[in-house]
């Protein structure tokens, strides 16, 4: 038996050795993460809770030249922010962009959403580093914890199945020969392509109705915008992230390559993107990169119209970038075809 | 057969491969209307050959024409190509896949009248993925059929099919020749080259190195008759008679134009002859005539 399993192990490791691309790939994808975790989640610990707090003492506060009385501005993983009017704090509070919004002028005042784990727990640090102050009402309808996640998760959705859905594919037919017989008749590379970006599209839109109706159904989400609007952003994003798909399929021939390089975008997008957590505190630079990716845009669109009930005014940049990464990555994709395994 | 214009026209096509010429300096014309047949050992260069004359494979040097054209627009949709492998989308019937491709074509014939030209009528709601490799070969007939195309290409289109599947595809292909379709075909099986074509041609490392009707270039290379004798029934003394001999790896052949004369030669030289087989030459003779009997890589 061991002679046998010896056999297959052998000849198993010749082939995955000899497969230079595959070899090279999965020799510097480690090192690609060891390096992009070192950045992301690298240096000192980060605050744990954002509070916001209002008028000339917050913008002190911020900048450091102010002598912190209130004993909870010594509180530790607590960062503060100025803010400079109290209809935008109250806002970025019912929002859950802040924990919290503190007014230091006088008797301290603050503002609370009391749907929000995180604002929950730093009105107790509040209340044990300052018993007197005291609780303001929030006006408007407070955004729970869901309603935030779930445009993002609707996205993170369509981003599998754009990008894995079609990019498989592909590399099936190449394999397998079928797309070395379409290309015996008078199909073009971008017919064939245009194709399978409308079958999947006409797929994931269906699936993304379906969510959002059933999910709608269950938990109630806040949606305070145009059906028809996320609509538009669901067929625009999908399109982006499909054509992504087959331009990272366009030619390669082994799943190794094409699976490790849909996970090398796969795994930042989710990471970077939003859907889990806020990147408004991390560095420019990851915001920079987080913003490049098609998926970061749909969300950004997404939660725009579902939680701040933008219109098309107010997503038509995402929408534009989406449609400009849509031809470009199509054009690319059509342009480095491949028909044949090599 | 009147001779007609050349309907496939290739000059000097040469196909290099980092470590070898895959085809190299090769030129020939194919008539409308007639089986041209290519044929070679492995690695001959047929199947490359074939792959640029079908516009797939782009050549190094030397060109393609279609009809005085280059290959074009024109040529796509007027060809027919079926390949040594090809697989097919998934989880389709027998009519999906036929309409499939016949959505991808301006002209055609109707699905239902290719089902019928290569014997799928009852096939048709068949997932394409459980057919046998016969019915799996003429449901690929048929796809190569749908543009009703002026030239069909056929890239070893019997390998791997048992006896009888492998006749009735040669029947199908003779029904399309009296369609006046002109085919290219390449294949391993002389019997179906002398069957089917027309004319051949014999290509080795990458050139041709016969080109004619079948039965002009066997009477070039061979006499009338070939006399075939077990190898131990034939006695090293006998190598030294006036004879024309072929060894095979068996047995020792004979070409001749002489019968009684080469007979008696034999009889004189006391060579037993209770085994004898006499044959006319056929083109697998012509072949490894040509080609050698060694084993190629």
């Amino acid at each position: 038996m061991i002679k046998r399993l010896l056999a297959v192990w052998h000849a198993r490791n010749l082939e995955f050795l000899r497969d230079r691309p595959t070899l090279l790939f999965t020799l510097l994808l480690p090192i690609g993460v060891v390096i992009g975790m070192g950045f992301i989640f690298g240096g000192p610990p980060r605050p744990l809770f954002k509070v916001g707090v209002l008028g000339a003492r917050g913008s002190q506060v911020a900048l450091g030249s102010a002598t912190p009385a209130n004993p909870f501005l010594h509180e530790r993983y607590v960062q503060f922010v100025p803010i400079s009017d109290e209809a935008a704090g109250l806002n970025e509070v019912t929002h859950q962009r802040i924990d919290l919004l503190l007014d230091l002028d006088g008797t301290a005042r603050y503002w609370v959403n009391t749907d929000s784990p995180k604002g929950y727990i730093v009105e107790k640090l509040l209340i044990a580093a300052d018993p007197g102050a005291r609780r303001q009402p929030v006006t408007g309808q407070a955004i729970r914890y869901v309603d935030w996640l779930f445009p993002g998760i609707l996205a993170m959705n369509m981003m599998f199945s754009c990008l894995f859905g079609v990019g498989y594919v592909v590399l099936r037919y190449r394999k397998s020969g079928f797309l070395k017989r379409l290309h015996a008749t008078p199909l073009t590379a971008f017919e064939f392509l245009s194709a399978q970006v409308l079958s999947r599209l006409s797929l994931i839109v269906f699936v993304t109705v379906v969510l959002y109706v059933g999910i709608g159904t269950i938990i109630h989400f806040h949606s305070a915008g145009s059906i028809a609007l996320l609509l538009l952003l669901a067929v625009i994003g999908s399109l982006s992230m499909i054509a992504l798909g087959l331009t990272i399929a366009a030619r390669f021939a082994s799943e190794e390559v094409v699976g490790g390089l849909l996970n090398l975008l796969t795994w930042p997008m989710m990471l970077l993107s939003g859907v889990w957590f806020s990147i408004d505190d991390s560095p420019r630079w990851v915001k920079w990169v987080a913003d490049i990716f098609p998926l970061t845009q749909v969300i950004k669109a997404a939660r725009a119209v579902m939680i701040d009930g933008a219109g098309l005014a107010g997503i038509t940049p995402n929408l534009i970038y989406l449609a400009i990464t849509t031809l470009v990555f199509l054009a690319f994709g059509a342009w480095s075809f491949r028909w044949r395994v090599d | 057969m009147p001779v007609s214009a050349p309907i496939l026209e290739v000059h000097h096509l040469v196909k290099q491969y980092p470590a070898v010429a895959a085809v190299d300096g090769v030129s020939f014309a194919v008539p409308e209307g007639i089986c041209f047949g290519l044929l070679g050992p492995n690695g001959a260069g047929k199947t490359t050959t074939i792959e640029i004359m079908e516009g797939i494979l782009p050549p190094t040097a030397g060109e393609v024409r279609y009809r005085g054209e280059r290959l074009g627009a024109r040529f796509h949709e007027e060809a027919g190509i079926l390949f040594q492998k090809t697989a097919l989308q998934e989880f389709l019937t027998v009519r999906q896949s036929v309409a499939l491709f016949r959505g991808l074509y301006e002209r055609g014939l109707e699905v239902d009248e290719v089902l019928r030209l290569c014997a799928l009528e009852k096939l048709a709601r068949r997932d394409n993925r459980k057919l046998s490799g016969g019915q799996q070969q003429r449901l690929l007939l048929a796809i190569a059929l749908v543009n009703d195309p002026k030239v069909l290409f056929l890239d070893e289109p019997t390998t791997g099919l048992d006896p009888q599947a492998r006749r009735n595809f040669w029947e199908l292909v003779e029904s399309i020749k009296a369609r006046r379709k002109t085919i290219i075909l390449t294949t391993h099986y002389m019997e179906e080259a002398q069957l089917l074509c027309d004319e051949i041609a014999i290509m080795d490392g990458g050139r041709i190195i016969a080109q004619g009707p079948p039965q002009r270039l066997l009477s070039e290379h061979f006499a009338e008759v070939l006399l075939e004798l077990p190898r131990h029934d034939f006695p090293a003394v006998a190598r030294q008679l006036p004879l024309k001999l072929i060894d095979a790896s068996d047995r020792v052949e004979i070409s001749t134009h002489d019968l009684d004369g080469t007979l008696r030669t034999l009889m004189q030289a006391h060579v037993p002859l209770r085994n004898l087989r006499i044959r006319p030459a056929n083109l697998e003779d012509l072949f490894l005539e040509l080609t050698g009997k060694e084993l190629r890589a």
